[in-house]
């Protein structure tokens, strides 16, 4: 047995050498590069290909320690030639793969890699300009996606800064002809996409660049600066006297594979900048906004966090050890590079939480500088309220209040009295107000009153109270109330439903025409009377609030069996609890998973008059998310369980060819069954969609009407809330609507439509054309 | 392509830890009559059932934390579907811990690597993965009745009664 094992811990002892060089170790980086390639060169004969495996394994996941690997491949091609031509080799069928698989990213690495490969003296430099000239070559391709060309123009642009210089003095005229060719398809390609995608709509203290346009206008200064580019760790400078003897290899011919449907190139960006020089007034110089050090060290700081996000305190670690960190405001870059992620439209590249948590790991470990970096960023974003993308001000608020919660909800709140003066729907008492709403959730009601001062008292959420209707004698005139007092005793005596029912049947039907013979049409005043007495028996907890919608699951569904009824419940939930938005969240999750109301009912009830004065409110929208997403992790579950039950019957089949058993025929009729299903699920899923926009585009054009008639301005904080949260149902479920865009254009977002409206629609359908 | 770098990449906070809940399975049964080899099986049976665990245990809580704010914040990993909030035996008031099951595994492995050590109530508060809720684990083990921690810790924590049983027993 030992015999075996042993090549195995070989091969993990050799993953561990080559992913750990460099990290925490008293030599110089040079020194453990020089004995690392020693020791792979002479595992080579046994290990080969576990080595190749290994090294174009880093080359894909870790970019960036980029150029610490790619002088170990220069070192080891400098020791032995075939093993660097067998490595450029394997890099290739990586570079396939990993496009071929969708994997755009992974693949952009591997080419930077196979760039700064031409400065270690590996990769000839005319066959990477050759390369370079089939990617930018893609611009000339007619009918294809535009983020499909962005992206081959992008991996041209963003190798640059590592291999630029060496380009040039190979082959200047080539790589200026690329240059104007690239110049020419920035300036006619569509930037539609672009508002949908800022983080703020103001071009003042930053503009929020499209990312290419960034990058263009970086590339642009460091060509003027004659490609001199000193950010970037460049190990190999230190061996080029061993490097410059080594013979190179010339890169295959690579044409860019062909466009197919299922092809999903990368979305387009915006670049988030929320500092510049002037922020950090002390220590090093923030590079400009369109200097390449910029674009060097925010990608760095990007592929840490990407790295290691699930391990806080590894990449906070990691962060904080940035090489080259002396020269730069390196908290003021971490900050920014955190909330650049955070805000980022359509979506964070990873959940919402771990940024929370990876600052406040940040502020353990530098607790005399980072808070400060943090509190001023605060400050800013706060400033910066009145033009801030307002999905981007629900993830702000997320976040600082789960901050404040983990330090004791200090703040300097005293700063922030400007807000007090302003009207309630104005963005930053409203951001104060939610911000509040939020720490009391993870806090109590008191506390929210003792954190803050007596002045901003108009901001502190209501008390979390129950509104009982029938609650006391005074209440005796209203209709029903002798009914709820026997209905509240029945509970309290565990009557079972029947008896519960006849309770009921005393109650009269204000609508008396919906009344049939037995009395159990649509009658609001029963689900009131009703559904009052037990939210408020139930009022102690979520717990309780849950076991009595359980427990009296068949009287809801009885009383809620049409559409009217549904909606009615969802009234009643409200009146009751008006003051606790988070109970209301709760219990119509119960309600939607215990099939009492269904999503669209939800959807329907948040957009009725009766909502409208809560229409603004954070909570009305985490309850339409939380509803949609609901609806699409029902679909997908019915469509696994159809995936799954059509492979079983694959695999049965297989195993006796031409033969059916009854086995089969259950499985098939499972399989009918399901299909069935999953249709009715789409088509349920589909109709909230419908819904929802319908709803908006009604709310919208009436808005927009009543302006233009009464000459008025119609951008009114209500307007850039209503606009921007249909942008936010767009981008949050971008994935789903794509299947029901055609449904949507025809029906919904049609010519006719007013243009601010259409606009929403078409810059969504811009972020995959 | 196949190569992970799983030496690189680790996901220690997801990782089982290394208590075992001593009373599983062990409710209707006496552990001195079991043979060691069920008992084995039932330690290999709990870290499979740990390992594919939806459910966490949540401990170091205030007795004052209520469940709405344990709702709010592990609803920051994912949909939260139930959480049963830990008691005294003998008062039936909350006794500093509590169990929060999720949907699905990811939104509990989220909860572990963001949630757990950070505060709750001012307190820092500890997550494990936990083998499933069932009736009778929502009480303290402790001989007062809250649990065992509580009987002979030595500091004073006005947040968890006060002084330790142990301490404040004449």
């Amino acid at each position: 047995i030992r015999r075996t094992s042993e090549p195995i811990e070989i091969e993990d002892r050799l993953e561990s050498l080559i992913c750990r060089v460099g990290e925490k170790s008293t030599s110089s980086l040079e020194s453990n590069l020089e004995g690392l390639a020693g020791v792979l060169e002479a595992d080579l004969p046994n290990y080969k290909n576990k080595i190749l495996r290994i090294l174009c394994a880093v080359a894909r996941l870790l970019p960036e320690k980029l150029t610490v690997y790619t002088t170990l491949v220069g070192l080891l091609n400098a020791r032995n030639y075939n093993f660097g031509g067998e490595f450029v080799e394997a890099m290739i069928r990586q570079l396939k793969e990993t496009l071929k698989a969708n994997l755009y990213t992974e693949a952009l690495y591997l080419v930077r890699f196979l760039c700064d490969l031409v400065n270690c003296h590996v990769i000839a430099a005319p066959s990477m300009v050759a390369m370079f000239e089939n990617f930018v070559s893609v611009t000339q391709e007619e009918d294809v996606p535009q983020v499909r060309s962005d992206w081959f123009v992008y991996v041209v642009l963003s190798s640059l800064p590592w291999v630029g210089k060496e380009l040039y003095e190979k082959k200047d005229v080539e790589m200026d002809r690329l240059l104007n060719q690239i110049d020419g398809y920035l300036k006619r390609r569509l930037k539609t996409h672009v508002p949908m995608l800022q983080v703020w709509t103001a071009e003042k203290p930053h503009p929020q660049e499209e990312y290419l346009d960034c990058l263009w206008a970086q590339i642009q200064k460091l060509k003027k600066d004659r490609w001199q580019e000193r950010h970037i760790l460049r190990p190999y400078i230190a061996f080029d006297s061993v490097l410059c003897e080594a013979l190179q290899h010339n890169l295959p011919p690579f044409t860019p594979p062909a466009h197919m449907p299922d092809c999903q190139y990368p979305m387009p960006r915006v670049i988030f900048r929320m500092f510049d020089y002037t922020d950090a007034p002390e220590g090093p110089v923030m590079p400009g906004s369109h200097s390449v050090e910029r674009f060097v060290i925010e990608d760095n700081l990007h592929n840490i966090i990407k790295s290691h996000w699930k391990e806080r305190k590894t990449c906070a670690a990691q962060l904080l050890s940035y090489p080259g960190k002396n020269k730069i405001p390196l908290n003021y870059h971490i900050v920014e590079v955190i909330f650049g992620e955070l805000f980022q439209l359509p979506c964070p590249p990873h959940i919402d939480v771990m940024y929370t948590t990876l600052l406040i790991e940040l502020c353990k470990l530098q607790p005399g500088s980072l808070p400060q970096v943090l509190a001023q960023a605060t400050e800013m974003m706060y400033m910066r309220l009145d033009t801030m993308n307002t999905t981007c001000i629900d993830r702000l608020l997320n976040w600082f209040s789960h901050h404040l919660s983990n330090f004791q909800f200090r703040w300097s709140w005293d700063d922030w009295t400007d807000c007090l003066a302003l009207d309630a729907d104005k963005p930053k008492p409203k951001f104060v107000k939610e911000v509040l709403e939020k720490c009391m959730r993870l806090s109590y009601h008191q506390r929210i009153v003792d954190i803050v001062p007596p002045t901003f008292s108009a901001l502190i959420p209501a008390d979390p109270i129950f509104f009982y209707k029938y609650q006391d004698e005074a209440n005796s005139a209203l209709p029903g109330y002798a009914v709820a007092i026997t209905v509240g005793n029945a509970i309290k005596n565990r009557a079972s439903n029947e008896e519960i029912l006849t309770v009921l049947k005393d109650v009269p039907n204000p609508n008396q025409e919906d009344d049939d013979d037995e009395g159990e049409g649509f009658n609001p005043l029963k689900i009131e009377v009703f559904l009052q007495t037990l939210l408020h028996l139930a009022a102690k907890s979520f717990s309780h609030s849950f076991s009595a919608l359980a427990k009296f699951h068949e009287i809801l569904k009885v009383l809620t069996d049409c559409d009217e009824g549904k909606l009615h419940i969802l009234r009643v939930v409200y009146e009751v609890w008006r003051n606790h938005p988070q109970m209301i969240s709760v219990l119509v999750d119960k309600l939607i998973r215990t099939q009492i109301v269904d999503c669209a009912a939800v959807a329907n009830w948040l957009f009725s008059p009766n909502m409208a004065h809560e229409f603004t409110r954070f909570y009305v929208w985490e309850i339409l998310h939380s509803t949609i997403r609901k609806m699409n992790k029902h679909v997908q579950k019915i469509q696994k369980e159809l995936e799954e039950a059509k492979d079983k019957l694959e695999r049965q089949q297989h195993k006796k060819v031409g033969s059916r058993s009854d086995e089969d025929g259950q499985l098939e009729e499972q399989i009918e069954r399901l299909q069935e299903k999953v249709e009715s699920a789409q088509s349920e899923q589909k109709n909230l969609f419908l819904v929802i926009f319908q709803r908006f585009i009604m709310m919208l054009t009436e808005h927009l009407v009543r302006c233009e008639t009464g000459s008025v301005d119609f951008s009114t904080p209500w307007y850039k809330n209503c606009i921007e949260r249909l942008q936010q149902i767009f981008l949050m479920h971008h994935v789903t609507i794509q299947q029901y865009m055609g449904t949507l254009e025809n029906l919904l977002f049609t010519a006719e439509l007013d243009h601010h409206i259409l606009a929403v629609y078409q810059q969504f359908c811009a972020l995959q054309l | 392509m196949s190569i992970k770098l799983n030496a690189l990449f680790s996901d220690s906070y997801v990782d089982v830890s290394q208590y075992r809940d001593q009373h599983f399975k062990l409710l209707e049964s006496s552990k001195d009559v079991l043979p060691p080899s069920i008992l084995q099986g039932n330690r290999y049976e709990q870290e499979k059932l740990l390992k594919q665990a939806n459910t966490l245990y949540v401990g170091n809580l205030s007795f004052y934390t209520t469940e709405e704010q344990v709702y709010e914040l592990f609803s920051k990993s994912g949909d939260v579907k139930r959480i049963i909030i830990g008691l005294d035996k003998v008062k039936k008031t909350a006794c500093g811990f509590c169990f929060v099951e999720y949907y699905t595994r990811t939104d509990a492995e989220n909860a572990m690597r963001f949630v757990n050590g950070t505060r709750l109530d001012d307190r820092i508060i500890r997550t494990d993965w936990d083998a499933g809720f069932k009736e009778g684990r929502q009480y303290g083990r402790g001989k007062s009745g809250g649990q065992v921690r509580d009987e002979y810790r030595q500091d004073y924590d006005p947040a968890r009664g006060g002084y330790g049983k142990v301490v404040s027993r004449p």
